[in-house]
């Protein structure tokens, strides 16, 4: 007996130790883990977390003109707002310009993405080129376009004039302002969805299309009935990106029309911008700004929500 | 093989594509060589010069927007080699209560859009006296989630048994990070980080709020500043400033186009 119970001692105190051993080593994984992560965490509190509810509070008072809360108004802005025609206006612009820019966009670059998928001399120089859009920045981008909408000196007018055809107002005209920054919108934004694009395509089973040649299958039944399945999680993808990045569009409307004319090509980020910046309204421009918030957060949910059902998923 | 009418009929299609995507860049290049006299006679180039440039550089404080560019743009792409590589590093290597979480708030970042939380932002940086100033300009990016994302699918290659013989070895983790993880990763770390300065050198609204003043502006809002004062007249100088604002971007994006195809899906949650 007595020679039994210093080893369940021991085999105690063993135990304890390896506990204590565990539980430091938790700490300590804990510990390392939190450092590695700590920069990140700080800056995401102070830029993106504390913003967004600095932002729900905001947009229950009036502010003065640096922006500090004078009085509370509860929901006020937010009627105001939605009697506000011009907010109004600025969100049906939104919508519109979605519908404007993200089809075209997506229908235009798998179009390039496949014709310069082929093995053929010089498809990489295509291939640049197609790209080269996403280099050019929106400020660079809508001063080339600028030009090209000019009423009297740009290009697009002077080919209009060789047809015969009647110079459009671009930017000045209330129909066509809006046609105007999409058609900058998609070009600019042609360079992205094609490298996704192109990536996707470059990555399907090349054995499928020889299989399909076996049997003969012609050149458009393998793009619908291969290409187009097999593209879907990318082209989901590409598609959530691009309606996500229409939402945020602000630069080329601060370049080619200032929101104008008569508010036309004002658009939600823009509105915010316009009502924070230039009004100094900060509580209505950040009623707008979560506005702007839900939409995105919506979009992205339906999107997860409706994609999934049509894509393929390997 | 392909038959020959085929392939004349994607080459037909694939120049025409050509030109008119190019059309804009290559216009704006041309025209940046022409004198105003035939710019506005809308007649062919009938000489060309460096004149546009030379002038666009002596109206505009050109050569200090464009330092002031790379200066943000590199900054932006370190700190977020530095931060997101980390971070990347924690959310594959290290093991700890409480990681899942942390990964869904990094996630929860992606739903935030920075223009609906310009306005806080652009008062904490007023308040921290960042007005025209580099860190006003830069630090705000350094956290990214795409970029933590790109990377983690990274470092996931790397075998665990790695960092568990390091450890035998004596090497801790953080310079098991520094001297092992790193550089078996150095692809996907020029992958974001030709990314990153693309993405910095192009920004326009914060630039645009950021700075009240020539001292650090960045090129973008010197091309805006550009535009607005010359709208009416010169042409090829604005176009020539243009030109420069692209060409930086351009390199990039033809040295680094590979890379970015693969990487910039990978960035997304897998």
């Amino acid at each position: 007996m007595s020679t039994v119970s210093p080893i369940i001692e021991k085999k105690e105190d063993f135990a304890a130790q390896i506990n204590r051993v565990k539980k430091q080593k938790r700490m300590t994984g804990l510990l390392k883990g939190i450092l590695f992560l700590l920069p990140s965490i700080i800056l995401f509190g102070v830029f993106v977390f504390y913003p967004l509810f600095r932002t729900m509070y905001l947009s229950f008072f009036l502010t003065d003109a640096k922006g500090a809360t004078t009085v509370f108004v509860g929901l006020e802005n937010y009627v105001y707002m939605f009697s506000d025609p011009i907010f109004l206006k600025s969100i049906k612009n939104t919508f519109l310009f979605v519908i404007y820019t993200v089809p075209a966009t997506v229908i235009i670059s798998l179009f390039l993405a496949v014709i310069s998928n082929e093995k053929l001399k010089g498809i990489g120089l295509f291939r640049t080129i197609f790209t080269s859009t996403m280099g050019i920045s929106v400020a660079a981008a809508s001063v080339f376009w600028l030009y090209l909408f000019n009423p009297t000196m740009g290009l697009l007018n002077q080919i209009l004039e060789v047809f015969g055809a009647e110079s459009i107002g671009w930017l000045t005209n209330p129909k066509w302002a809006m046609i105007a920054i999409a058609i900058t919108t998609i070009w600019m934004n042609i360079g992205f969805t094609f490298l996704i694009l192109l990536g996707g395509l470059q990555s399907i089973d090349t054995s499928l299309y020889e299989s399909a040649e076996i049997e003969g299958s012609g050149y458009f039944y393998k793009l619908r009935r291969i290409t187009v399945p097999m593209l879907s999680p990318t082209l989901f993808f590409v598609i959530t990106v691009s309606i996500i990045n229409s939402f945020q569009t602000f630069g080329q409307i601060d370049i080619l029309t200032q929101g104008g004319p008569a508010n036309e090509t004002n658009l939600i980020v823009y509105s915010i911008y316009r009502e924070a910046f230039v009004n100094y309204q900060f509580g209505s421009a950040s009623a707008q700004a979560i506005v702007l918030f839900i939409l995105i957060l919506l979009m992205t949910a339906l999107q997860f929500k409706l994609g999934e059902r049509r894509v393929h998923y390997q | 093989m392909m038959s020959v009418g085929r392939k004349v009929i994607f080459y037909v299609l694939l120049i025409i594509s050509a030109v008119l995507v190019a059309g804009p860049a290559v216009m704006a290049i041309v025209m940046s060589f022409m004198t105003n006299q035939d710019i506005l006679t809308a007649s062919m180039p009938t000489t060309l010069s460096f004149d546009n440039y030379v002038a666009a550089f002596e109206r505009f404080p050109l050569f200090n927007f464009l330092l002031n560019s790379f200066i943000v743009s590199v900054v932006i792409m370190l700190g977020q080699l530095a931060l997101s590589s980390l971070a990347a590093y924690a959310f594959v290597f290290l093991e700890f209560k409480g990681r899942d979480v942390l990964f869904y708030l990094f996630i929860a970042t992606m739903m935030v859009p920075f223009e609906a939380s310009i306005i806080p932002n652009f008062h904490i940086i007023r308040d921290l006296g960042w007005i025209d100033s580099y860190a006003g300009l830069t630090i705000p990016f350094f956290a990214t989630t795409f970029g933590t994302f790109l990377l983690r699918q990274n470092f996931k290659q790397i075998p665990k048994e790695l960092r568990e013989a390091s450890h035998i070895a004596g090497i801790g983790d953080f310079k098991f990070y520094l001297t092992v993880v790193l550089p078996m990763s150095r692809t996907s770390l020029v992958t974001l980080g030709v990314y990153g300065f693309l993405t910095s050198w192009n920004m326009y609204l914060w630039p645009l709020l950021a700075t009240t003043n020539d001292t650090v502006r960045t090129v973008q809002i010197g091309l805006k500043q550009l535009q607005t004062q010359e709208q009416l007249n010169d042409w090829g100088v604005i176009m020539a400033g243009a030109v420069i604002v692209i060409i930086p971007t351009l390199i990039l994006l033809f040295l680094g186009q590979k890379k970015l195809q693969t990487g910039l899906t990978e960035g997304a949650v897998k």
